[in-house]
């Protein structure tokens, strides 16, 4: 297998703050990735980092081998990785299904030439577009409220609402930022099959950061635990529950 | 019928031309505001800058409008907005980006643009000097005489050359700008960062071309309306202070970061003030023989006097403020 996002080395510190120290992590091709730790222990940042939000101090990201350190984020979603957000991001203005609708880049309706004069294609394209998106909202079980401005959806809502956007486009990596929270256990178990669904049937790599350890136990193998700004242990959840160092970051240190 | 006359010109007229004015220049601010969220207090000034460049093209060849049959200065128009657009752009590399990069708080960049604005300011009166001078410098300005067919009707409606392009030109500039905002990639993007730019830049949208292109519209309009005005009365190096207000307030009315708004506020300031100055006596004349005797119409009824124009977009703006902080459309609050 090749690690489809390789980062190598990074450091970030905010004011004297060093909250990356030296990390390196790989993502392998179609896997699950989880990434849990303590709280403030820059898994966040290391996330941001990834996606492009962030610039990182020294060090450099690879996404499939390519070298992406610093690269704005909207030449990522280009490259086909996604993210989504901790607290949930939106277009306000715009119902639940428009959100999904505007994300595919490059349609016809987009150009004044197109706009007036290819009416036709312009129409068909959003029809396809439409339908592609009307299969996404059920898929993450919003078909209820396709209809409605995106502003006044729940939190869970606004959160399956950000899976179904990196399912627009095709994403080669997906990273997930604390995509169960505040999602309720119902929608939690249709949400978790959709995951491991997309990962199984279109090859979506997912990098998870979670803090519902159900969650990642069900879903992800490997298990990246971060501590303090770097990586503690790696390797199958099994072993991460067994790991003393785990059990103290966590608990504090037994006495 | 005379005093209907009397009041298309004076408030029908001059409303919509200084309506149209107030329009434009909000538009610019609206945007700039909804992109990158402050308050931009140079952006008058950017105006003046492109009255000025027009100025300087006319001066340097004033016999080109000739030879197309409109004024020279019009002529001068589109590139005195490259030229505007290019400034907008370049006092956005120099001043706004690094504080943007150093992420401060809106307010420091308010502050920031006021420093600018004072720049721009200082620069145009060293090279312009400080009086006022007529864009039209080797043509006449036209005035055109509507005479109504009405037998009780002896006066004309009167409209000027400058008057008539500048109706052209704010209807060219809000239809393009409508198409543009609903019709285009660059505007879906424009609206989507305005609306939030972390997502929108997660979706794809490269927020810093965004924010380039929003200061090539918004200086682009700034040159219009800037030439506009000075086309209808004479530039002037402290425009600027006559301007920035006005159009503050009709962006505020109108909704901040609302296009649409940011027009309809436009016309609603302009009028207003148009209103205010207005000689109701006038209207009022003819219907004298109907008022008992001991009132008596003074000559002159206006609400305030021409000299306190300047405050009347003060109160609309302090009355929208406490009555409907989001505007006529709903706008963000600042």
């Amino acid at each position: 297998m090749s690690a489809i996002i390789d980062v190598r080395h990074v450091n970030k510190a905010f004011g004297g703050l060093r909250v990356i120290n030296d990390c390196s992590i790989r993502v392998e091709q179609g896997s699950i990735t989880g990434l849990i730790g303590p709280n403030g222990a820059g898994k966040s940042t290391l996330f941001n980092i990834i996606a492009g939000a962030l610039p990182l101090d020294s060090g450099q990201v690879f996404l499939d081998g390519e070298e992406i350190t610093n690269r704005p984020a909207n030449e990522l979603f280009h490259k086909g990785l996604l993210r989504t957000f901790q607290i949930a991001h939106e277009f306000s203005q715009l119902t639940a299904l428009e959100n999904l609708m505007m994300v595919p880049p490059n349609q016809a309706g987009e150009s004044l030439f197109g706009a007036w004069f290819r009416p036709a294609r312009v129409r068909q394209e959003e029809a396809q577009v439409r339908q592609k998106a009307l299969e996404v909202i059920d898929f993450v079980g919003l078909g209820h409220v396709r209809n409605e401005l995106a502003g006044n959806l729940s939190g869970g809502q606004k959160k399956l609402l950000e899976l179904g956007r990196t399912m627009m486009v095709d994403a080669r990596v997906v990273l997930l930022d604390e995509i169960a929270a505040g999602v309720n256990r119902t929608l939690l178990g249709d949400l978790v099959t959709n995951i491991e669904r997309l990962n199984r049937e279109l090859g979506y790599t997912f990098l998870v950061i979670e803090h519902d350890m159900d969650m990642i136990a069900r879903l992800c193998d490997p298990v990246i635990v971060l501590a303090e700004g770097s990586v503690m242990v790696q390797g199958s959840i099994e072993e991460i529950q067994n790991d003393p160092a785990v059990i103290d970051a966590y608990f504090g240190a037994q006495p | 019928m005379n005093e209907l006359v009397f009041f298309i010109n004076n408030v029908v007229v001059a409303g919509s031309v200084t309506g149209s004015i107030y329009a434009i220049g909000a538009v610019g601010v609206t945007l700039i505001f909804s992109i990158m969220r402050f308050a931009h207090f140079a952006h008058a000034d950017m105006m003046t800058f492109g009255a000025l460049m027009v100025l300087v093209l006319t001066t340097a060849f004033p016999e080109v409008g000739g030879a197309v049959g409109l004024p020279t200065a019009v002529v001068m128009l589109p590139l005195a907005m490259a030229l505007t657009a290019l400034l907008a752009v370049g006092i956005d590399k120099g001043f706004y980006k690094p504080l943007r990069a150093h992420g401060v708080k809106p307010i420091v960049m308010v502050i920031g643009s006021l420093g600018v604005a004072l720049i721009l300011q200082g620069l145009i009166r060293l090279f312009a000097g400080t009086r006022a001078q007529s864009l039209y410098i080797a043509e006449r300005k036209e005035i055109f005489r509507l005479e109504l067919p009405f037998e009780s009707v002896t006066r004309p409606i009167i409209v000027t050359e400058p008057q008539v392009i500048l109706f052209i030109l704010t209807l060219a500039a809000v239809i393009g700008l409508h198409l543009f905002l609903n019709r285009t990639r660059t505007g879906k993007a424009m609206r989507a960062m305005s609306d939030n730019p972390d997502l929108a830049r997660a979706s794809g949208i490269n927020t810093s071309r965004i924010v380039t292109i929003t200061w090539i519209i918004a200086g682009g309009l700034a040159a219009v309306a800037g030439t506009l005005l000075s086309l209808d009365v004479a530039f002037k190096p402290d425009l600027s202070f006559f301007l920035l207000l006005p159009i503050f307030a009709a962006a505020i009315v109108g909704g901040v970061g609302h296009p649409y708004g940011a027009i309809a506020g436009g016309f609603v300031v302009g009028f207003a003030e148009t209103l205010a100055v207005f000689n109701w006596a006038v209207l009022l004349r003819p219907l004298q023989q109907h008022f008992p005797d001991w009132l008596e119409l003074p000559r002159n009824l206006a609400f305030v006097g021409t000299e306190y124009k300047i405050v009347v977009p003060f109160f609309i703006l302090v009355a929208i403020l406490v009555w409907r902080p989001t505007g006529i459309f709903k706008g963000k609050v600042i």
